[in-house]
């Protein structure tokens, strides 16, 4: 079988893929008071992870990312439902969100909230559902 | 303020979760499924010693109060179908330990299993119409994978109309949800109560409300229940019986608590319509019972001619027919489990579901003989046992508003249920015995713990119907006044 | 401009009722995916459409957008999506196991 001519999509997606992961970062952590957030920033992560699935072959990538992405998924609704059970050790009603000014040593004063973790939670679980759909659908020849 | 009223919801979704980490470890599946369901039961039988002292209890999620944030209800109604949920979930996991096989369990049975229970329960409990939609599909696409689990050539087939007939029923809610929203600016259950009282059930509300109708209709299988014998039949026995014992009680569920709830100022409109409906499932679904030949569809039209025996007592719309609904959907959640696992049995023996090749089990198996007479008795309600009761109160409540036609059908085809029933009976465990007990494909062994306890169940819900009466009368207090529901969510004095 | 997404919303009803109406399971699939799509744009259209900022705290305005259909919209696209993304895998399980897109042979009721 003749190896396909990829050199423009190898060396864009090389580029490109880190840039999509800092700007999924940057659209995660923006969420707070702007529009972003755990959903968005884990279907952009994902999408890099689908671009890498596109270049290079699903296991050069699976290789390269040893990671179950169904038990990411449950890692990532797990963490969400225990930041909403968190609240319910402190009296509070499910779920309630608190959050704080701290000072820490290169941030200086931060705000620390706990719908971050809420959000990280929310973020895994998209990344792992939407890779384990395309990886179900284009796993199989 | 109660944070118990969330519990039913998270207990499934993490113990699920967490199975799905650890895949491999069956054992472990086995013991957090059954725990998890006890739990369940544990806090629900606390929540409603609560309510039953309190009054209705619920929960803002994150603080954010109703009507403006997503608030979860617990009132006596849904309390009592959480408890009879969990208990037929527990019962039919246990009959699952021995039958559903090994390599079902490793693709994510029981984690499905529980993400079922999670979206009933949540359906049960949610405060608000959308948060009803989305606990709908929770259940549904769990319901989706459990129906297509093992991929057997029936399931596939099956498990796509299914999924097709859901997704459009969805999308027909999500369309009603957007009109109610534009009409009345809320969809918070207690607030859309106050605000339709407020501008009246005019026409356009009342077209609104029959497409709720229509939509609940396709769940619960009220009259469109084209799609219900086929897929029903379809999955392993296990799952066929959690499916005929919850799915289409969530729909009723639905029609009960929004037709009570909010849309209830046009009674000679929408309850008829849900009154007509009923009837004619009822006809069909007992038509369909006693024409066929086949265990697993004679079932599957019994939980059709339950559904339209329900809708009976609410569409009368009196004390007496909403205490019968109640009862006889407690009754039919136990019993539709039973008879399910009782047939899934039979056919797990004689590896066929067509009756005329089965004859005369009941020498080789009198304990399953008896349990599913029994069980047959109880289904058309003979006296001591569950169904009574429920069928004297429905038949009291439409006598009452007049629809003398409506309770005479419900009578009807009661005699029609015991005649589809008895068949199985007579046919299957009387009659010369073919089988030896080297031939049977399967054995019982397991099995009649789960179909045991629910019979007994059955049993004492008939003779010990004093024990949950006051219990009940709360629950149908309950769905008669909406002004309780409204104030335990909105405060004393509502003022937006 | 809610008339004109009335009309909107009524074409990509057809469309989709007239995919759903196919034989092909691939068709049906982009049938309750057009359908969806008309559904979510119902919902932000019966919402109202109206001018106003996004009601989030770093963004100083006078009027606000309502933002719960937003949220419904935004909560529906998730669900649609994966129930979209499952009827795909259960549909391509399916055309393997059975050898057939074909509704039409997708018909009967007796066990193979």
């Amino acid at each position: 079988m003749k190896e396909p001519n990829d050199v423009i999509i190898r060396s864009v997606t090389k580029v490109a893929v880190v840039i999509i992961f800092t700007f999924a970062i940057n659209l995660f952590f923006s969420g707070h008071h702007y529009p972003g957030g755990g959903f968005i920033g884990g279907l952009a992560f994902a999408s890099a992870i689908i671009l890498l699935f596109l270049t290079f072959d699903i296991e050069t990538v699976r290789k390269n990312i040893p990671v179950d992405f169904k038990v990411l998924a449950a890692v990532g609704v797990l963490i969400a439902v225990l930041t909403g059970v968190g609240a319910i050790l402190f009296d509070a009603p499910f779920l309630t969100q608190t959050f704080g000014y701290f000072n820490l040593p290169i941030f200086r004063k931060t705000e620390l909230a706990t719908a971050v973790i809420f959000d990280i939670g929310v973020g895994l679980a998209v990344i792992g559902t939407s890779i384990t759909i395309i990886m179900s659908i284009g796993d199989d020849r | 303020m109660n944070n118990l009223v969330i519990l039913p919801i998270i207990i499934p979704i993490i113990a699920g979760m967490i199975m799905v980490i650890f895949r491999e470890n069956l054992i472990l599946q086995r013991f957090l499924s059954v725990f998890s369901t006890i739990a369940i039961s544990v806090a629900t039988l606390l929540l409603i010693i609560q309510i039953s002292s309190k009054g209705i209890q619920t929960l803002y999620l994150g603080g954010w109060e109703a009507p403006f944030g997503v608030s979860m209800v617990a009132d006596m109604f849904s309390a009592i179908l959480i408890l009879v949920t969990s208990i037929v979930s527990l019962c039919c996991l246990l009959f699952a330990f021995n039958s559903i096989g090994r390599e079902r369990e490793s693709y994510y049975f029981y984690p499905l299993f529980l993400f079922l229970i999670t979206g009933v329960n949540g359906s049960f409990l949610t405060g608000d119409i959308f948060n009803l939609f989305v606990f709908f599909e929770v259940m549904l696409v769990a319901s989706y994978v459990l129906i297509s689990l093992g991929s057997t050539r029936t399931q596939l087939r099956e498990s796509i109309k299914y999924i097709l007939i859901n997704i459009i029923s969805s999308f027909l809610f999500l369309v009603a949800i957007a009109f109610l929203y534009a009409m009345t600016g809320t969809l918070n259950f207690a607030h859309l109560s106050l605000r339709v009282a407020e501008v009246g059930q005019e026409g356009l509300m009342t077209t609104v409300a029959l497409l709720f109708l229509i939509v609940f209709s396709l769940k619960a299988g009220l009259f469109l229940f084209f799609w219900l014998p086929g897929s029903y039949s379809a999955p392993p026995t296990a799952i066929s019986a959690i499916f005929a014992a919850l799915l289409t009680k969530v729909g009723i569920y639905a029609i009960m608590r929004v037709f009570t709830l909010v849309f209830y100022h046009r009674p000679e409109v929408t309850h008829l319509f849900i009154g007509i409906l009923a009837a004619v499932t009822m006809l069909l679904g007992a038509i369909g019972a006693v024409a066929f030949w086949d265990i697993k569809r004679i079932l599957t039209y019994n939980v059709i001619v339950g559904v339209g025996f329900i809708l009976a007592g609410v569409a009368s719309f009196t004390t007496e027919g909403m205490t019968g609904s109640l009862y006889y959907l407690i009754h039919d959640m136990i019993i539709k489990a039973l008879i399910f696992l009782l047939g899934g049995t039979i056919v797990h023996l004689t590896g066929t579901s067509k009756l005329k090749e089965i004859s005369g089990l009941i020498r080789l198996h009198p304990g399953l003989g008896w349990m599913f007479f029994i069980a047959a008795l109880s289904l058309s309600g003979i006296p001591p046992l569950s169904g009574f009761l429920g069928k004297i109160f429905i038949s009291e409540g439409t006598f009452k508003t007049g629809y003398f036609w409506l309770g005479g059908i419900g009578l009807i085809t009661s005699l029609m249920v015991l005649y589809s029933i008895m068949k199985i009976f007579i046919n299957g465990f009387w009659g010369h015995t073919d089988l030896t007990e080297e031939k049977e494909k399967g054995t019982t062994k397991g099995l009649l713990l789960p179909i045991g306890i629910l019979t007994i169940l059955t049993i004492a819900l008939g003779l010990g119907t004093e024990g949950i009466h006051g219990y009940v009368d709360i629950a149908v207090e309950g769905l008669m006044n909406p002004s309780q529901y409204i104030e335990a969510v909105l405060g004393s004095n509502p003022a937006q | 401009m809610e008339t004109l997404m009335s009309i909107l919303v009524g074409i990509l009803f057809a469309i989709g009722t007239y995919l759903i109406l196919t034989k092909t399971l691939l068709r049906i699939i982009l049938g309750t995916s057009i359908l969806g799509h008309g559904v979510n744009l119902l919902i932000i259209t019966m919402g109202g459409l109206k001018k106003g900022g996004p009601p989030l705290l770093g963004i100083k305005n006078l009027t606000y957008a309502d933002s719960l259909p937003q949220a419904l919209l935004l909560t529906a696209i998730v669900i649609n999506f994966a129930t979209t993304a499952l009827f795909l895998v259960l549909s391509y399980r399916a055309y393997k196991v059975l050898g057939t897109d074909d509704t039409e042979q997708l018909r009967g009721t007796e066990n193979e």
